[in-house]
């Protein structure tokens, strides 16, 4: 076998020649992901925001409910979410299986559990210093909520990545209700399945290589935007 | 509508068994600064978060001049301040965003208050880097911007340094020459008397006294008040 | 603030996820099998048809059991799977409209290079899984009710032997790939489509051993998912596919594709 030193080399020469292919199946994997992380921020943060401010019944459990589900491995969402989708479940009418968007649909469900447990444990301790202050100014469940999602925005980032890595790097749910068609739902975890089953280790590796740099990539540009902002803030 | 006079009437805070305000009796007008002084413990900070609605009191009642108790009308300022983690003009602007005030409103009405206070120049500044006087003026700005018709401060200026402590004590008498009713604490005899229009001396969870400024300095009737005073007075007077 | 920059980025993140979604043209959803798929045919012979016809194939590999399962569900237009009997009771239980022969490959059994159970002078299949069982040597099998399991299960039922529950039988429950990987990693026998052995290049010690006994041809069949159980099929499309492919240029397109010079697909002619 080619062994690691090859890996490495067709890794570099796949970047170096920017393979149109490789290069349709990364930006497929970044929208997709992107997308699902951006809209698991609008119902993920706000969710985990309210879980640590609000006062109700149940709010024990709906806290336990949402780090279990944290850990739901993704060829169980996968497997809900394409008998939901499925033209003999209950939204097949919409047709939208063995499309990009059941992928995004997919991964928001994956996502939003993990982003709204990182979300509430960030918020439940800024809100903690806050609590007397914002009740003393009179803020109402729905401002607090929005002042300190906006002041926990640093510490935040952090579950946007986090959301962003499992989304990137989940392979079951978008391999079952994407089903790695080529040139349609191909992403790099689906592409790197396949080329494991093929027997080309090496360019999975190198795949998985490329899909590594990216998430890196990702986080070095997140965490140099935070520090060059944070400086400012904190 | 009028809060006055604010009657509290055997007023308890009971957690846990341990009684903190053990029958609080409290009358107070419409006007003027209110001193609240008291040994450690005496139960002065868990006053203030009753009279405000932080803290549910477990028994007793507290009659907001006939009326009910409005909360938009009673603002708070704590011994150590919040700062969100953003800019001297969104800390100022905080107290109007539950009030339904628009953006741009809040930032003019924040400007015109950074003015008063002295703080303009800092504006964009982090409000985290502000010195602790001048998070203290920011936070009595933060709640005076809110036009409350009673304003509770609880130990505004204990760790400060004197002339922080005097910008802060100006802050209060311009609030006060506003017409809104003042009650605070302090550990600071010489702010007492400097700020004061009446004295209440809390002790074990009772209002022992509460009588005009020079009377309490001068008679003291009960001798808690004046052990206090004694213990209190040389080492206060020092700064 | 960051709000600004997130207010830029969520349209441009929408348009080009609709972009991707939407593609223009008309396509058909084919469920298919992972040794097809695998075997590189798919990627010869669709842009061959998508030049002829406009249409595009999306191709989603599975076993033929899943894919069966996923024709049942209607989420697919049209089947290219390889078990027989299977295929003529789905269109019997109405699920398809009907099947179509299409072309044929064969199984190759396939197992570490000094061959333990001595299967490469085996006269038969059936001898070939008889040995195997009497050896020992480990085996590696799908398991996953795809038309290599079955037709694996087959072969070790004409032996008379039952391997379920064996020490030396590894059932993976995945797909060629992943099977051949193990077979390779353990030192395991294992039966394979010749097209996903062809396209295999994690091989290390294993080799074919045994091949060419009749017993091993592999027919594929193409089915219309039945439109009157699921309306939104896309018939007109779904028919010009299958008409294709049953036809001479579907048929010399098959045969003209080669991997390492080698034929690995046979057309089957209508009968």
């Amino acid at each position: 076998m080619g062994g690691f030193s090859q890996a490495f080399a067709d890794a570099f020469s796949l970047l170096w020649d920017f393979d149109a292919r490789v290069f349709e199946i990364v930006l497929l994997s970044l929208q997709v992901s992107g997308l699902a992380v951006l809209i698991g921020t609008f119902i993920g943060l706000p969710l985990g925001a309210c879980l640590a401010v609000g006062s109700f019944p149940g709010k024990q459990t709906a806290a336990v409910i949402v780090n279990g589900f944290m850990g739901l491995p993704s060829v169980v969402v996968g497997v809900v979410v394409y008998l939901v989708l499925s033209r003999s479940g209950p939204m097949g009418d919409f047709g939208l299986l063995y499309t990009p968007s059941a992928m995004v649909i997919a991964q928001v469900v994956l996502v939003v559990p993990l982003m709204a447990a990182i979300a509430r444990q960030v918020v439940e301790d800024t809100w903690r210093q806050y609590r007397e202050e914002l009740a003393a100014l009179r803020f109402g469940w729905r401002d607090t909520v929005r002042v300190l999602l906006h002041d926990c925005r640093f510490s935040l980032s952090v579950a946007v990545l986090a959301g962003l890595g499992r989304a990137m790097s989940e392979v079951g749910a978008v391999m079952i209700v994407g089903g790695n068609i080529d040139r349609s739902t191909r992403v790099m975890t689906t592409a790197i399945a396949l080329e494991t089953s093929k027997g080309d280790l090496p360019l999975a590796i190198a795949l998985g290589m490329v899909l590594l740099a990216l998430i890196l990539f990702l986080n070095a540009g997140a965490f140099a935007l935070r520090t060059s902002v944070m400086r400012r803030f904190e | 509508m009028s809060l006055f006079p604010l009657q509290l009437r055997d007023v308890v805070f009971r957690p846990n068994g341990r009684a903190v305000l053990d029958g609080v009796d409290l009358t107070l007008s419409g006007e003027g600064i209110t001193v609240v002084l008291g040994p450690n413990g005496a139960g002065k900070s868990v006053l203030l978060r009753t009279i405000c609605g932080l803290l549910p009191s477990t028994g007793g009642v507290i009659d907001w001049g006939g009326g009910s108790f409005d909360p938009l009308a009673v603002g708070m300022v704590f011994q150590h301040p919040v700062m969100l983690r953003s800019s001297v003009i969104d800390n100022i602007a905080l107290g109007l965003v539950p009030r339904g005030v628009g953006a741009r409103e809040r930032r003019m009405a924040a400007m015109a208050m950074l003015e008063q206070i002295g703080l303009a120049d800092r504006a964009n500044d982090n409000a985290r880097q502000l010195s602790g006087g001048e998070q203290q003026r920011l936070a009595l700005g933060r709640v005076w911007l809110t036009r409350p018709r009673l304003l509770l401060l609880d130990e505004p200026t204990s760790s400060l340094d004197p002339s922080a402590v005097e910008a802060v004590e100006r802050i209060v008498r311009q609030i006060r020459t506003e017409g809104t009713k003042i009650l605070m604490t302090t550990h600071n005899l010489g702010q007492a008397t400097r700020l004061a229009d009446d004295i209440v001396f809390l002790a074990g969870g009772r209002v022992r006294e509460h009588v005009s400024v020079r009377r309490f300095f001068s008679q003291p009737s009960s001798v808690e008040a004046r052990q206090f005073i004694q213990g209190e007075l040389p080492w206060h007077l020092a700064f | 603030m960051a709000s600004g920059f997130l207010k830029r980025l969520l349209p441009a993140l929408i348009l080009s996820a609709t972009a991707m979604s939407v593609q223009a043209g008309e396509s058909i959803t084919l469920a298919s099998t992972t040794s097809t798929e695998n075997s590189g045919l798919f990627g010869y012979i669709l842009p061959i048809f998508e030049k002829a016809t406009g249409i595009q194939v999306k191709v989603v590999a599975l076993g033929t059991g899943q894919a069966l399962d996923v024709g049942k569900r209607g989420d697919a237009d049209a089947l290219l799977v390889h078990d027989r009997a299977k295929e003529e009771a789905f269109v019997a239980e109405g699920f398809g409209a009907y099947r179509k022969d299409v072309m044929y490959n064969d199984f190759v059994v396939v197992g570490p290079a000094a061959d333990p159970a001595g299967i490469a002078a085996a006269k038969s299949t059936d001898e070939a899984f008889g040995k195997i069982a009497d050896s020992g040597n480990a085996f590696a099998s799908r398991a996953d009710r795809s038309g290599t399991h079955s037709a694996e299960m087959r072969f070790w039922k004409a032996a008379g032997k039952n391997p379920e529950g064996q020490a030396w039988y590894k059932a993976s429950g995945s797909g060629m790939g992943a099977t051949l990987n193990m077979a390779a990693g353990v030192g395991a026998y294992t039966l394979s489509d010749r097209g996903s052995w062809a396209n295999f290049k994690n091989r290390q010690d294993l080799k074919i051993l045994f091949q060419g006994d009749p017993a091993l041809y592999n027919p594929y069949g193409v089915i219309l998912i039945n439109p009157v159980k699921h309306p939104h099929v896309k018939k007109a499309a779904a028919e010009s596919f299958i008409n294709w492919i049953t036809s001479e240029a579907g048929h010399q397109a098959i045969a003209d594709y080669k991997l390492h010079g080698e034929q690995l697909f046979f057309p089957l002619k209508a009968k």
